[in-house]
């Protein structure tokens, strides 16, 4: 590092040894033989104490790594070297702390769901079926999620949209930055106070009853805010020449909006209204409030109290019998594919069809 | 980008127009219209959440006979009703401190993880699975939390109170672990997402000749990190977990099915008890009557305000520091 290393090094010829430019560092396999034996130490000290619980042994053996790299960094580099390594081996340490409930979870959703989960129970109802026997099925919140979530999106999606264009094509002045900082804080409503809201306005003052077009209404709320977000970002990215083009041809600017603009944003702007629907796919908060739950079907989200399928999780939680439990994780699994499946093909749209930014 | 075109301005003395400009006009303020009331509407949602709830909140809180932010009891039952939110407020409050303390340094390990750390091949990956990972319900980590996390955690609580339970805080009385400790994991798995992936797309932003230069002074990575991307991303940091703070203030079910609720407010961390503003509403709603809604609705009303709170801070320092950084360009 220092000027007296480099002059040896050059005076001395060949290296040798502790004389050379480089500092002595660990060999490459240490950290991962490290890993090894942590871990097989963690193991061992987690028998030997008799502690029942792998996330113990799992702390133990972290804790071990970071010390053992931390010492021997700081034997053979020197102090700087061994903060170094003390930062990397916490950082991957973070992210397995992290990666480890995020698979469980996915893994017991997995694996609890599908001992239940069949055609039949993919096509019946809760319907006069005895809550602690196995049988049944999730029929009807299927149904009611659909029929929710599209309505909201029939409703959140072109107030949505027309916002973002606002925005982005005519917005100058006080009321779009009022709208812009509304929107962001609307991002961050909780669903609860979503479905209060439509709580107190629809059904305690305007005497409505408890329907799924309610909670449909509370979902495009928490729709909303996401779907301008994203919508924004997507017209943003649409350069200006192809504006400018048009209107030099004389072209009217809403038709320049809809004939030249949107089409070409059309993919982002997909990908954001069905992450939106992804998003509040999985709102259960609003629907306890205002939907109210059914154990038969209900087609009319119109009239009457429907289920869908992230109540119909935790309504099956709340019975609390093996069969019940069961239900659920197979309801869970089926809710994640769908938010999974509506994610990734969001995902690959975006790819496929983002905006060529003009170069 | 801007976007900052004029096109209807026509420039001064322009020749006397030769074709009529009506279908054109007329379309521009229709779409002009719609688009801007459109806009309007969402301020009109705005101010109807705050104004419906404030509305129902005062019927609520006037025919409260107990102090509504001090009393440590629910009874919306009986007339007159006692009901407060102080068991409410700490709950949502502890849980909400011991998620973040939790969470952020994880998430932020996680970012520099993504963006400094991993090897180019697993970083795409593990950022589109952390991506992934912030849409899965919060029912589903309810569920999972009350049927894996919770059995999971007896063992670690045990252990904490054999060593810190002198401290009060961690004792820990044996039973099923839904308290208000748990909820504080669960949240924290909850947010790690939104958290990390803000995080991420800070420290991507910080300008590369600042690493370079530090790199070139000899620095180890970690003194890059520590001397240039970190002070860089720092008002992100902040920003990241308060838009994580605002989340975990206001989850609801993962909360009502972990917690094992009651209106005390107990020293020990571990033990069962407690509540938050959302997990209440969910748990009290069905059996509440008239009454009883309202006093909900007044409870969502102060959750809603914190809420708000919290995420125009985290907004805030986002918008003034795009201004500052120059990072957009």
């Amino acid at each position: 590092m220092s000027n007296a290393t480099i002059t040896k090094n050059e005076t001395g010829g060949a290296p040798a040894g502790t004389s050379s430019l480089r500092q002595a560092r660990l060999p490459r396999w240490v950290p991962p033989v490290l890993v090894v034996v942590s871990a097989a130490a963690g193991a061992g000290i987690g028998t030997a104490a008799g502690l029942g619980n792998t996330l113990q042994w799992g702390l133990i053996a972290a804790a071990l790594f970071i010390l053992g790299t931390y010492g021997l960094a700081a034997a053979v580099e020197g102090g700087r070297q061994a903060k170094d390594r003390l930062a990397t081996s916490l950082v991957w340490v973070c992210f397995v702390l992290a990666v480890v409930p995020l698979v469980s979870l996915i893994w017991e959703t997995v694996d609890r769901g599908r001992t239940v989960l069949d055609g039949y129970f993919l096509g019946h109802s809760m319907e006069g079926v005895q809550t602690i026997l196995p049988g049944g099925g999730a029929y009807h919140a299927i149904i009611g999620t659909l029929e929710q979530v599209g309505i909201a999106t029939l409703i959140a999606a072109p107030i949505g949209l027309l916002t973002a264009i606002y925005l982005v094509e005519y917005g100058r002045g006080r009321l779009a930055k009022a709208v812009t900082f509304f929107v962001d804080v609307m991002t961050g409503i909780p669903s609860i106070v979503a479905g209060l809201f439509i709580l107190s306005f629809w059904i305690i003052i305007l005497g409505f009853s408890y329907s799924g077009f309610a909670g449909a209404m509370a979902l495009a709320i928490l729709m909303m805010p996401v779907v301008v977000r994203s919508t924004e970002e997507m017209l943003k990215l649409v350069p200006n020449e192809l504006r400018e083009a048009s209107l030099a041809l004389g072209v009217p600017k809403w038709r320049t909006i809809l004939k030249v603009v949107l089409p070409t944003a059309v993919g982002g702007i997909t990908t954001g209204v069905m992450l939106a629907v992804a998003r509040v796919a999985g709102e259960s908060a609003p629907i306890v409030l205002l939907v109210f739950g059914a154990a038969g079907i209900n087609n009319n989200p119109f009239d009457g109290a429907q289920s869908s399928l992230p109540y119909y999780i935790y309504e099956q939680w709340q019975l609390g019998n093996e069969a019940s439990f069961d239900r659920a994780w197979a309801a869970a699994l089926v809710l994640i594919a769908f938010v999974m499946i509506l994610n990734l093909v969001a995902r690959g749209i975006a790819r496929w069809k983002a905006p060529k930014t003009g170069r | 980008m801007k976007t900052d075109i004029e096109p209807t301005h026509t420039p001064a003395g322009s020749p006397p127009r030769l074709r009529t400009r009506s279908t054109g006009r007329a379309g521009d303020k229709i779409f002009l219209g719609l688009s801007r009331g459109s806009g309007i509407i969402l301020l009109v949602i705005m101010a109807a959440i705050a104004a419906f709830l404030t509305y129902r909140a005062v019927i609520a809180i006037s025919k409260d006979e107990a102090n509504f932010l001090t009393a440590f009891e629910w009874n919306t039952g009986t007339e007159p009703m006692r009901f407060g939110i102080a068991v409410l407020a700490y709950g949502t409050v502890i849980s909400s401190v011991i998620a973040m303390v939790i969470a952020v340094p994880v998430a932020v390990g996680i970012a520099l993880f993504i963006s400094h750390y991993a090897p180019r091949r697993l970083a795409t990956p593990v950022a589109y699975v952390i991506d992934l990972l912030a849409a899965v319900p919060s029912i589903v980590y309810g569920l999972w939390g009350a049927l894996f996390l919770v059995p999971h955690l007896t063992g670690l609580y045990t252990w904490l109170d054999e060593y810190l339970g002198w401290t009060g805080i961690f004792s820990y009385q044996g039973g099923a672990a839904r308290s208000l400790f748990t909820v504080g994991i669960l949240l924290a798995i909850m947010i790690l997402p939104i958290v990390t992936s803000v995080s991420r797309e800070v420290f991507r932003q910080v300008p590369k000749m600042h690493e370079e230069a530090a790199l070139a002074l000899g620095a180890t990575r970690w003194e890059v990190i520590r001397m240039s991307v970190l002070p860089f991303g720092r008002s992100g940091i902040i920003s990241a977990s308060m838009l994580g703070l605002g989340r975990a203030l206001g989850e609801t079910m993962a909360v009502a099915t972990v917690l094992s609720p009651s209106y005390l407010i107990d020293a020990s961390l571990l033990d069962p008890g407690g509540g938050t503003f959302a997990q209440n509403i969910a748990s009290h709603f069905k059996e509440a009557n008239d009454n009883g809604r309202d006093a909900l609705i007044a409870s969502g009303l102060v959750l809603f305000v914190i809420t708000l709170l919290v995420n125009g801070a985290a907004r805030m320092i986002i918008a003034r520091r795009k201004e500052y950084s120059g990072a957009a360009a």
